[in-house]
């Protein structure tokens, strides 16, 4: 327990919440329906501590907020001008030292309460101790894309980040370094903790361990540049052997496949080849997300478009027009080079 | 209190003078007046420009934002309107309306015949409008070689590397610098005038204790503006030799630092708040008693809330960067800090609550405008303090949640504080009086356009909503939320129309005004609506903070208590 308030006042919050209708919804996302990145249904530990602090700071203010509110209406109902007033001005009174102290102490208690109950989750959430078996991530911020590397388990992946799901009695939390390869960007899943900034020669971290199996929204939170917008985040919470096994064929090169071969000599033989990385071919390039295994993907540019055949053809073709302003090219391929080649990528599983 | 002669007669112009002129003639007046009446009234029309620009600038974003995926504009553009948008609200709009006002009212509030540095004054005028023009040049030159031209996309506080070369390219960014620069020069040196003008100015008998409250606040407003506008403009310069004379300051690809620039940035970002929040609390605490009858409740309270304001705004801000991974003593310290500055702010909201409390509060336009004031400012505190609580803003900063907070902040407490100002002064500065309909068919739309808009606008950022994004996922249970906002903006855009055509309709026709319409009690009603160019024909002398007060209740003057 991070803070210990009374359940009375979380129930009081929660139910003001209600009342604007944001309690948890399920909404359906590309992919099938998936929670909205509401951070007021957490399912990780920072982002639970988070949502209480909350509540407490929204009662609290609601309590000042009344107060104060009924004191303005009051005196505005109450000494108002009647028409049944005569012309003379009423007592002119200057100020009392009694009750400019009573408003000043009785704010400084407020705020001294609200100080402490800030600092405890500060020390909770930037300063934990992590148990053996936590997951080491590093996400790279990328214009306007998001590399995710194991360094324990030697790859990398793009744009949806795999994390097993952490059993209370036995957490194993994911620890992620944020680093950025050219501007600002910030890490965001609401429902999973707080957001941290990956700034450009700066390292950063955060952590979450995600007590539900299920996919979770977020996107860049940080003015990025021309699309920002849609760089796109979603973490895909799995079992632990649904998560060893998804780690075992990251780990994997790419299969060689002949019947796509034709595409596969298209990709090696453009410029694909300088900004995307296929293990086992002559791919190497990093500044695009790798494509080793893009099958495993459900969406593609950063959660732009589903990841379909269809899709994928169109973004190859002409990536503007999913996503003006994105770093990629338009390949300039012909009609049957662009069938090779999404069919060479529809391989890599 | 006057002594000989109670109400000093303005002398009269010589017949005939008035009447027409050619209109270069007049036109050369303006351009080279250095009055500070005909300053603050070429500041507050200059700025009523750029609002309707900036609203525009708003208007296109809101339009895209109506529906998720729309494509009413690009992201390109889009993002060329933030920036504009809040570039221009702050430094065009809100900075030089507020200094117009300040520079109109205070030598008359003080009994001054001018400001100090009458000619600085000019200056000052026309480095800001210059500042202006050059940073909407970049429509036309922004591109530099292309010749097509656009206007800086970076955000307004510019984050580094975005503004560095590699991701900056043409000239777009320089633009923003040497404009914000000019016009910064421009505020420094009416922080200059104003701080000494009311140090050196003001008339016999009227002590640093018996200014009006007007005077002190925004004394305060002027030494932060001298404080923060510094670090502002070096920070510019900065970027300008990184730009171009191969510095590393903020080239994280060389090796610079991003963060610095964030620190700089804020540092004059926070009390640049103040700077535009002060003086709008000058504007209310010298309307609210007018219109309750009643003095300010707790006068010397009030200028020490407005102090500590003041030195403790110079201490908070880095909580615009409690996501930038501080460390976690750094951030309470910040949580610390932005707490503490409630205090003060709230014991400023119940002095005026103090100073309605047993009057007769007559509910004229400019004080309807201040209970609006009040009751929007208290949210926007109180939301203040959610971001505040630095975990909380781990969620809500970067969202739509802290554009709502800043909105209420800077369109729910100053804008409608300065509508107030608006119409209490519009009589002295115009000698009429405004159209009391249309007043209120302003008030009434503005109010309800303000509420649709950043009252549901707080939602979508509780709802994971990012701000700067210039469109969305239709999945996420943000669209309706948008739509409503969206047409709140059509309810504040007549409400402007409305009350621009007020102005210049009132200001032709309006019924004649006289010196005191509102039987108020500070000097600048003592003179004539508009005032002569020289002010007071005979210096006024005080005794109390409400010299009126005194001259109208001889048998109960204020200066026997005070």
């Amino acid at each position: 327990m991070i803070l210990d308030f009374q359940p009375s006042l979380v129930i009081l919050g929660k139910i003001g919440f209600l009342l604007i209708g944001t309690a948890g919804t399920a909404v359906a996302a590309p992919g099938g329906p998936v929670a909205g990145p509401d951070m007021f249904s957490p399912a990780s530990t920072p982002a639970h501590s988070i949502y209480r602090l909350a509540l407490f700071v929204i009662v609290v203010t609601a309590a000042i907020f009344l107060t104060v509110f009924s004191l303005l209406v009051y005196s505005i109902v109450r000494y108002r001008r009647r028409s049944s007033d005569d012309e003379r001005e009423p007592p002119q009174v200057y100020g009392s030292n009694q009750v400019e102290l009573a408003w000043t102490v009785l704010p400084v208690l407020v705020v001294v309460v609200l100080f402490l109950a800030a600092a405890r989750v500060i020390h909770a959430v930037q300063d934990p101790r992590f148990p053996p078996g936590t997951i080491e991530v590093t996400a790279v911020g990328h214009q306007f894309w998001w590399e995710f590397r194991y360094p324990q388990q030697g790859f990398v992946a793009a744009n949806e980040l795999h994390v097993p799901v952490s059993d209370p009695k036995h957490p194993t939390p994911t620890h992620i370094t944020l680093l950025s390869a050219d501007t600002d960007h910030s890490f965001w899943v609401p429902r999973l903790a707080g957001k941290t900034d990956l700034i450009p020669n700066r390292v950063n971290s955060m952590w979450i361990d995600p007590h539900d199996i299920g996919v979770y929204l977020g996107q860049c939170a940080q003015y990025c540049g021309t699309q920002h917008a849609k760089m796109l985040l979603r973490v895909i919470v799995e079992s632990p052997d649904d998560f060893a096994r998804w780690v075992a064929n990251q780990q994997q090169s790419a299969k060689r496949i002949e019947n796509v071969a034709r595409g596969r000599q298209v990709f090696e033989a453009t410029a694909c080849v300088n900004c995307h990385t296929v293990a086992g071919t002559n791919g190497k390039g990093t500044f695009g997300p790798d494509l080793t295994h893009l099958m495993s993907r459900e969406t593609i540019a950063a959660g732009a478009a589903l990841n379909t055949p269809e899709n994928l053809r169109l973004w190859i073709k002409s990536p503007d027009d999913i996503k003006p302003g994105a770093r990629m090219p338009a390949m300039q391929l012909k009609d049957q080079e662009l069938d090779d080649v999404v069919a060479y990528l529809s391989s890599l599983h | 209190m006057f002594d000989a002669e109670p109400m000093p007669r303005p002398i009269p112009f010589p017949a005939g003078r008035a009447v027409s002129r050619p209109l270069f003639e007049r036109l050369h007046e303006w351009v080279t007046t250095v009055d500070h009446k005909r300053l603050g009234i070429m500041y507050i029309l200059y700025a009523l420009t750029f609002l309707l620009i900036g609203g525009v600038e708003a208007t296109i974003m809101r339009i895209q934002l109506i529906v998720p995926h729309n494509h009413f504009v690009s992201p390109q553009v889009f993002n060329r309107m933030f920036t504009m948008h809040g570039t221009t609200m702050i430094f065009f709009v809100a900075m030089p309306i507020l200094f117009g006002f300040i520079n109109y009212m205070l030598p008359l509030m003080i009994g001054a015949r001018d400001m100090a540095f009458p000619r600085l004054n000019a200056w000052g005028f026309w480095m800001t409008a210059f500042g202006g023009i050059i940073l909407y040049f970049s429509f036309f030159g922004g591109s530099g070689l292309y010749g097509a031209g656009s206007a800086p996309d970076i955000g307004w506080f510019a984050y580094a590397p975005l503004t560095s070369p590699a991701f900056s390219r043409g000239h777009s960014t320089d633009y923003w610098i040497i404009g914000l620069l000019v016009s910064g020069f421009g505020s420094i040196a009416t922080a200059i005038n104003i701080v000494t003008t009311i140090l050196c100015m003001r008339c016999p008998g009227m002590t640093l204790g018996k200014m009006p409250l007007f005077a002190w606040l925004n004394l305060v407003t002027g030494g932060l503006v001298l404080l923060a506008l510094g670090p502002l403009a070096a920070a510019q310069i900065m970027l300008l030799i990184d730009r171009y004379l191969g510095g590393h300051f903020f080239d994280t690809q060389a090796g610079g630092a991003a963060v610095i620039w964030m620190h700089f940035f804020w540092i004059f970002g926070h009390p640049e708040v103040y700077i535009l929040a002060i003086p709008a609390f000058a504007f209310v605490s010298e309307i609210v008693p007018v219109f309750s009858r009643k003095p300010i409740f707790g006068y010397p309270i009030m200028v020490a809330a407005t102090l500590t304001i003041g030195f403790i705004s110079l201490s908070v801000w880095a909580h615009h960067m409690f996501t930038v991974g501080m460390v976690s003593y750094a951030n309470a310290f910040f949580v610390a800090s932005t707490m503490a500055i409630a205090v003060p702010t709230g014991i400023k909201i119940f002095n005026w609550l103090g100073t309605m409390w047993g009057g007769k509060i007559v509910f004229k336009l400019p004080m309807l405008f201040c209970i609006a004031f009040l009751f929007q400012f208290l949210i926007a505190g109180l939301t203040g303090i959610m971001l505040g609580a630095a975990p909380f803003d781990w969620q809500l900063g970067n969202t739509y949640f802290v554009v709502a907070h800043f909105h209420y902040v800077i369109v729910g407490g100053i804008l409608f504080a300065l509508f107030g100002a608006f119409y209490y002064w519009f009589p002295k500065m115009s000698g009429r009086m405004y159209n009391e309909r249309l007043g209120l068919l302003h008030f009434v739309l503005f109010i309800i356009g303000f509420h649709l808009t950043f009252d549901f606008m707080h939602i979508p950022g509780l709802l994971g909503m990012p701000r700067r994004i210039y469109t969305y996922e239709p999945s996420r249970g943000w669209d309706m939320w948008n739509l409503i906002i969206t047409v709140g903006v059509a309810f504040q855009a007549a409400g402007i129309l409305v009350f621009a055509a007020n102005l210049v309709w009132s200001s032709l026709k309006g019924k004649l005004a006289g010196n005191d319409p509102w039987d108020a009690w500070t000097l600048e009603w003592t003179t004539t609506s508009p005032p002569p160019a020289y002010n007071y024909a005979t210096l006024p002398e005080v005794k109390s903070r409400r010299p009126l007060w005194d001259l109208k209740h001889p048998e109960d003057p204020d200066w026997k208590y005070e």
